[in-house]
């Protein structure tokens, strides 16, 4: 028995103990203490996903006590490849962001440090838990730094977008320690394994019935599923770039875990697709999320907001996926949750260079962008084709899987969702493409023809490599996303 | 059926995409660049053929990249289809390069190193779609292929090549999402597999209205083939630069959409199965009608280029219509015109290219009496009029003869008339530009004054001579492409 479980998310807190003291002594080390938190912890997570790949679930008491009493972290493939995706984005988002951080939130950069380690902790707390309440705790300590996180962003609309978010976001938390009460009230017991095992005998109980829809919406609302998606565009567009660049692509992640590790650990798929008749409405709802996601983000004028709407449209993939009650849809919603993450953390990573850059990124701003930025932009065609769905990127395997997984359940509607939003998406990029690659870069000195000798003004190489590295990874997913089904997703279906 | 495993199909696809850095990083030495260019294509040549004696051997030659799904990976499979299709993309790429540095360079071009990049990578996803071993592997390169040529479109970045590129994509990019995805995933959903194979991946597991549904989004899927009416980006991407115009879109990309239907109903549904639900008559009748609508609006074209292109959605049609057929020598005829039409109408595309770089003209108008200063431009003209219209002794016969035979063996006499019809309209179009040319008044000519010879420079004409020539020797020896088509199909 090795600690390498407790290690992943210990090692972030214990940088976050110290990145906080840091501030008092000398701030600039509050930026290496937390890079060697993550390091350790994404190492961590690479170990344990070895060691789970070769030899099954890992099961690690927390003090050595014993569930259901003591809070147990049961990390098997599912977790373990989300362990790994949350600390390796986390380490690498932190690479790029010295300077942005440096640039945006320069006088509170230790804070800034800190609140980030806090929100890394939690989110791989979430993940790594085999504990009820444990994760309701954990999600709320994610949701507490994020709110203090927008709040540091923009100095305008960042107060404002978070309070917002506070509101809903306590909404969400409520509903799901509602359910949880509801569970213990019913079961005695918070351990997930344990709680399964109780609960496989009481099918019938209105209580558990009660219990799983307040889950659900919870965890719905935490995930921003349409409609309850509204406090997630202000909340990620006007935090800073750096935490965006993080949040964006992992939180959302991260509450679809939740959703599928109680979909699958807690309730079971019998109770869920036999039992109740529910799963037919959530596709549907998953299928106007997809729609309207897409459609909000074609009306945005600004590519952080378009990109937010983008998540919307997304979770609604996976969503759809994991409710389609086959194995081809989780296979596609799991699949999509690594996916996803990689896309969204490219995109914003190449909004993190621009803004660096250009300050804003509303998308009359991004005109000669293809002259100016070259590098950045051969990061955004890359991602945005993921989005899109073009093989041989990631984006396009995940979509095989769901369509897939929706024409065996018969939900064509949703098959034709995917399909539409496709299309949406090529408008919505070749939209911001156009403008980059035709209209001439504004110029505030002499006069010079339109496109031919544009200046080269790339973001620092720290950004540039990290973005670079993302996008590319989006192909060797892509290409990879037979192995990663066999070797992770399908063992763990079984 | 012998196969054997090798590397050299990827290599042939990634040659031309590992010079993509060199050609970037020797962006400021235009004469190093090109050299690069033509290394990279005379090996990707030299690998294509090299395969030749193998696959003419009635062997094939297969490597499997990555495994996606059982029945569904990234796999190459050299077969005569993929190979026929494959030396007439890798060697027309030398001649379009060739012409390529006589046109950017004749005309002062920017972004020359974009251009030749872009360039490319669509000519490394053409082998790559003609290499693919199932509907999956093609379908990416189709897409690559898409997207690769979209800034060479738009090349120009003013207004005009920015809505055609937007068409264009609209397009191109709209179908293969919106029809090819899903119609391809519903197979694999059906069948479990997309290998192609020549006796059709289907059991009995598609009804005829399911088979009719499916057949037709995969044909209208894959609007590269220009079957109306998803015709249209075809006449916009014309604003490219000429060059393009050329290899893509009479060669590369338009023939790799036809390429994709022919596979499709060669080697994913088989020629049975079309046969047994007679679907053959549906896809002819949608080719017929394109190429008859097609030939008309050709004629009514001014701009020469724009008369190219519709000329160029007719023609295509005639190999969807040759394969529609379902018979021997209709497929035969079908699939050959993929080779003579090529040859034919690059020639004719270089001509264009070349009149506008020496006389800066571009409608046909304007054309008369050019013959007599640009003489070899207008003979190659003439003889790629003739490979398209399908007169001896061209190439373009061969496949016309066969095509007719075709109709007949199939007992569709009343579509042979279209193909009748089709050539008198083509001969319309064309050969009155080379009569004016040679024996019209050109505007300035005055009284008798001797015609100076002003052809554009060699590096725009040797190529279209070359194109011209081999259009030609194709009518005397089309042994080779007559056997990968007998050995791909098993005809």
């Amino acid at each position: 028995m090795n600690n390498y479980p407790a290690l992943i998310v210990i090692a972030p807190l214990l940088a976050a103990l110290f990145a906080g003291l840091a501030v008092w002594i000398k701030e600039r080390l509050s930026y290496p203490i937390a890079l060697i938190g993550l390091a350790v912890s994404a190492f961590s997570a690479f170990k344990v996903l070895m060691q789970v790949i070769d030899s099954g679930t890992i099961q690690y008491r927390m003090a050595g006590w014993a569930p259901p009493m003591g809070i147990e972290y049961r990390i098997d493939l599912l977790n373990a490849m989300v362990l790994l995706l949350v600390s390796g984005i986390a380490f690498l988002n932190l690479l790029a962001s010295c300077k942005s951080v440096d640039q945006e939130v320069n006088d509170r950069a230790g804070s800034f440090y800190t609140i980030y380690l806090l929100f890394v902790t939690g989110l791989l707390g979430v993940t790594a838990t085999g504990d009820l309440f444990n994760l309701y705790v954990l999600i709320e300590i994610t949701s507490l730094t994020s709110y203090a996180m927008v709040a540091l962003g923009d100095r305008d609309r960042g107060p404002l977008a978070s309070l917002n978010y506070v509101f809903i976001g306590v909404i969400g938390a409520s509903f799901y320690l509602l359910g949880v009460g509801y569970l213990y009230l019913k079961t005695g017991s918070l351990n997930m394994v344990d709680v399964a095992n109780i609960l496989s005998g009481i099918h019938g109980s209105s209580t558990v019935l009660v219990a799983f829809i307040l889950c659900m919406i919870g965890i719905w609302i935490k995930m921003a599923l349409f409609p309850m998606h509204v406090w997630l565009p202000n909340a990620y567009s006007y935090s800073p770039i750096a935490f965006a660049r993080v949040v964006a692509p992992l939180m959302t992640k991260v509450m679809v875990y939740v959703m599928i590790r109680l979909m699958i650990t807690v309730f079971g798929f019998d109770y869920i697709f036999e039992s109740l008749s529910l799963a037919d409405a959530v596709v549907w709802l998953a299928t106007i999320a997809i729609l309207a996601g897409a459609v909000m983000a074609l009306s945005q004028k600004n590519l952080k907001k378009m990109l937010t709407y983008i998540i919307v449209c997304e979770i609604g993939y996976m969503v759809g996926g994991a409710w389609m009650g086959n194995q081809l849809g989780m296979t596609g919603a799991i699949l999509h949750i690594l996916n996803d993450a990689l896309m969204t953390f490219a995109l914003f990573l190449v909004v993190g260079n621009m803004v660096y850059k250009l300050k804003t990124v509303d998308l009359v701003d991004l005109k000669g962008l293809f002259g100016k930025m070259p590098w950045t932009m051969a990061g955004f065609v890359l991602a945005a084709l993921s989005i899109i769905g073009v093989p041989p990127t990631c984006g396009f395997f995940s979509k095989w899987y769901l369509i897939l997984g929706a024409f065996e359940a018969g939900a064509y509607h949703f098959a034709a969702a995917l399909i539409i939003s496709s299309l949406i998406c090529a408008v919505l990029f070749f939209k911001v493409f156009e403008i980059c690659f035709f209209e001439p870069m504004p110029e505030e000195h002499g006069h010079m023809d339109s496109h031919s000798h544009a200046v080269i003004e790339e973001a620092p190489v720290s950004m540039l490599i990290v973005s670079g590295l993302v996008s590319l990874s989006l192909i060797v997913a892509g290409l990879y996303s037979g192995t990663i089904v066999n070797t992770i997703i399908l063992p763990f279906l079984k | 059926m012998e196969t054997i495993i090798s590397i050299k199909p990827l290599l042939a696809v990634l040659v031309s995409l590992f010079v993509i850095p060199v050609l970037v990083s020797s962006s400021s030495k235009p004469n190093v660049r090109e050299s690069w260019i033509f290394v990279a294509g005379i090996i990707k040549l030299v690998l294509v053929l090299s395969m030749l004696p193998v696959i003419l051997d009635g062997k094939q030659i297969a490597l499997t990249l990555f495994e996606i799904a059982p029945g569904a990976s990234i796999a190459f499979r050299v077969d005569g289809l993929g190979m026929l299709f494959a030396i007439v993309a890798a060697s027309l790429y030398i001649v379009t390069s060739i012409y390529s540095i006589g046109y950017m360079r004749g005309l002062n071009e920017h972004g020359q190193t974009r251009f030749v990049s872009f360039f490319a990578l669509a000519i490394s996803a053409t082998i790559g779609a003609a290499f693919s071993a199932n509907l999956l592997t093609l379908y990416l390169f189709y897409e690559i292929l898409s997207l690769a040529t979209y800034p060479l479109v738009a090349h120009h970045q003013d207004e005009k090549s920015r809505i055609s590129g937007r068409r264009y994509l609209t397009f191109i990019l709209g179908t293969s999402i919106a029809l090819v995805l899903p119609a391809m995933i519903y197979c694999y959903h059906v069948t479990g597999t997309l290998e192609f194979s020549t006796a059709g991946i289907f059991a009995d597991q598609l009804s005829k209205p399911a088979a009719t549904v499916l057949l037709l989004m995969f044909v209208f899927g894959f609007a590269k083939a220009g079957i109306m009416p998803f015709h249209s980006w075809l006449p916009a991407a014309m604003v490219a630069p000429t060059p393009v115009s050329a290899l893509l879109h009479a060669v590369a990309v338009v023939k790799v959409g036809v390429f994709s239907i022919v596979r499709v109903m060669t080697g994913i549904f088989g020629v049975d199965l079309l046969a047994h639900f007679n679907l053959g008559v549906v896809v002819m009748t949608i080719a017929s009608i394109t190429i008859l609508v097609g030939s008309c609006i050709a004629l009514s074209q001014d701009e020469l280029k724009r008369r190219l292109a519709y000329s160029t959605i007719s023609q295509l049609s005639y190999i969807i219509f040759g394969v529609a057929l379902l018979s021997p020598q209709g497929l035969l005829g079908g699939v050959i015109h993929i080779v003579m039409h090529a040859f034919g109408k690059i020639t004719l595309f270089f001509c264009a290219g070349a009149i506008y770089v020496a006389t800066g003209k571009k409608y046909i108008s304007q054309m008369s009496g050019l013959g007599k200063k640009m003489p070899f431009t207008f003979a190659a003209f003439f003889i790629g009029a003739m490979g398209v219209i399908g007169l001896p002794p061209s190439g373009g016969f061969y496949s016309k003869w066969n095509l007719i035979l075709g109709t007949l063996e199939a007992q569709q006499t009343i579509f042979m008339l279209v193909l009748l019809v089709s050539s008198f309209l083509n001969a319309f179009y064309f050969l009155p530009i080379v009569y004016k040319g040679f024996f019209g008044k050109s505007e300035e000519e005055d009284g008798n004054a001797p015609v100076k010879i002003a052809e554009a420079n060699l590096c725009l004409v040797i190529p279209l001579m070359i194109t011209a020539i081999i259009s030609i020797v194709l009518f005397f020896y089309p042994t080779v492409f007559v056997n990968l088509i007998k050995v791909g199909l098993g005809i």
